[in-house]
């Protein structure tokens, strides 16, 4: 029997971070890094958390969590995102 | 025992052993035959005879939605229903038993419209038995309140975990008196013990979220696991009768059996109609003939194994139902065709549909289905009491 907590009950806070979702993306967001002015659109427009964040700057997009909704891409004041089939 | 015998209805039965317990919330909505339940209830709340949250709803939906999130919270939690009411709880009754809140409810059992009927058949109980509640019946007043005792230790056990309905038949049970033996509440709460519940909401040391998205990657196990919870009860429910008999001197049986030992022929029935029933069969016996009758006290979890030992070498079994479910056979009947079939010989079983939306069901007519039996008159679906 697989260890499943009865009822769905989920007992360890904040184990959602290490559940990976994004694997149903129709379509998949590709930064230029080179058009991309790190303005934090996208990272602030995410409904989810997959915009990588490091000092500032914006180092790419978290494919464990993305669905490619494209809103992202939408934002982007640069067109610095592109959404392609997967 | 405190207690001398009293007379009292079964409603009343069941917001007395309420009183006794003394549970942390009770969220109802009335209908009859339920409602002098929850009327009595509120009033030992007003009184401040308990120390109940009562919330006052405005309907059935929302009373089941209310109690399942107290119990969620860590709150021993019970309510009331019946027919109409136990229907518009439909919804809620499956995310009950998924969320594995081991609430208790007594439902009235009453008939479901239309044509609108207050009256007593098992309509209600019987549309609900798949949604993964426990269902204890009581065949008199005594036994309804003895339920309302016994239920919650039973539903809240760490092994099972499961709300459970404890059915009294409306009106037959719920308003008329009975002499009953009441328990000392001192001994009713030495037995039930404080609620140690499961992961509860407001343990916010140890912070838990119920209610999460399942999807095809867990769904199906988390089912599994409420059938395995039911296989539990049984052993959980045994030994919680067990218990029951050593402060009542009452003694509870998963299948209750009468003058079924030597019995040819023997009916198998839930609820009231197993006093009447014991009724017809002294009397066949004083006539020399062999029968008997069974009720499976606990209709969820069926007590299958035990079923098929009580109808084992029988030449034939009437299986009555206060149900009728149309274009196919009544619910108990198909559970003990289930659970005979484990036999090596089956013995022959019979349906019948009785009692419906309040139809009084005689002594007389009860004679008749082993008469019938004996005779070789029974057909495979009977409909007692029908006019044609």
């Amino acid at each position: 029997m697989v260890n499943v907590m009865p009822g769905g009950r989920v007992t360890e806070p904040g184990n959602a971070l290490r559940f990976e979702t994004g694997d149903w993306r129709s379509f998949r967001p590709i930064l230029d890094r080179e058009v991309c002015i790190d303005c934090m659109s996208c990272w602030m427009y995410c409904p989810d958390d997959s915009v990588i964040v490091k000092d500032g700057k914006i180092e790419g997009i978290r494919m464990t969590h993305c669905k490619g909704c494209g809103i992202c891409a939408k934002v982007c004041p640069k067109h610095a995102i592109t959404m392609v089939q997967e | 025992m405190e207690h001398k015998d009293i007379a009292i209805n079964g409603d009343n039965a069941i917001a007395m052993a309420w009183k006794q317990i003394d549970p942390d919330v009770c969220a109802a909505y009335p209908i009859t035959p339920q409602t002098i339940i929850v009327e009595r209830f509120s009033d030992y709340v007003a009184d401040g005879e308990v120390n109940t949250e009562f919330v006052c709803t405005e309907s059935e939906h929302s009373a089941l939605t209310v109690c399942i999130s107290a119990a969620a919270s860590g709150a021993r939690t019970v309510t009331a229903t019946a027919s109409a009411g136990l229907a518009y709880m439909w919804e809620m009754l499956g995310i009950a038993s998924g969320l594995r809140t081991p609430l208790t409810m007594a439902v009235a059992n009453r008939a479901l419209s239309a044509p609108i009927n207050i009256h007593c058949d098992h309509g209600d109980a019987m549309a609900s038995r798949d949604t993964g509640w426990m269902m204890i019946f009581a065949e008199n007043v005594q036994e309804a309140y003895d339920n309302a005792i016994i239920a919650p230790k039973i539903a809240e056990h760490p092994d099972v975990q499961l709300p459970m309905m404890t059915c009294l038949d409306g009106f037959i049970l719920t308003h008329a008196i009975e002499r009953m033996t009441p328990l000392d509440s001192h001994a009713i709460k030495d037995f039930i013990g404080e609620y140690r519940p499961v992961h509860p909401l407001l343990d916010w040391k140890n912070p838990v979220t119920h209610g999460v998205m399942d999807g095809h990657d867990f769904y199906f196990e988390h089912r599994y696991q409420i059938a395995e919870a039911m296989t539990a009860a049984l052993k959980v429910a045994e030994d919680v009768f067990e218990e029951f008999e050593k402060i009542s001197g009452r003694r509870y049986d998963l299948v209750e059996e009468y003058m079924c030992k030597d019995a040819d022929y023997v009916a198998v029935c839930l609820g009231s109609t197993f006093g009447t029933m014991k009724a017809a069969v002294d009397q066949l016996r004083k006539d020399g003939k062999k029968v008997g009758v069974i009720m499976p006290r606990l209709f969820r979890p069926l007590p299958s194994e035990k079923i098929a030992k009580a109808v084992s070498g029988k030449k034939g079994v009437a299986v009555l139902d206060k149900f009728l479910s149309p274009g196919s056979y009544a619910p108990m009947y198909e559970d003990v065709l289930a659970s005979a079939s484990s036999l090596d010989k089956m013995p022959k079983l019979f349906s019948y549909i009785y009692g419906l939306g309040g139809r009084d069901v005689k002594v007389d007519d009860l004679r008749s289905v082993f008469t019938d039996m004996i005779a070789g008159k029974a057909k495979k679906v009977n409909y007692l009491g029908v006019r044609l």
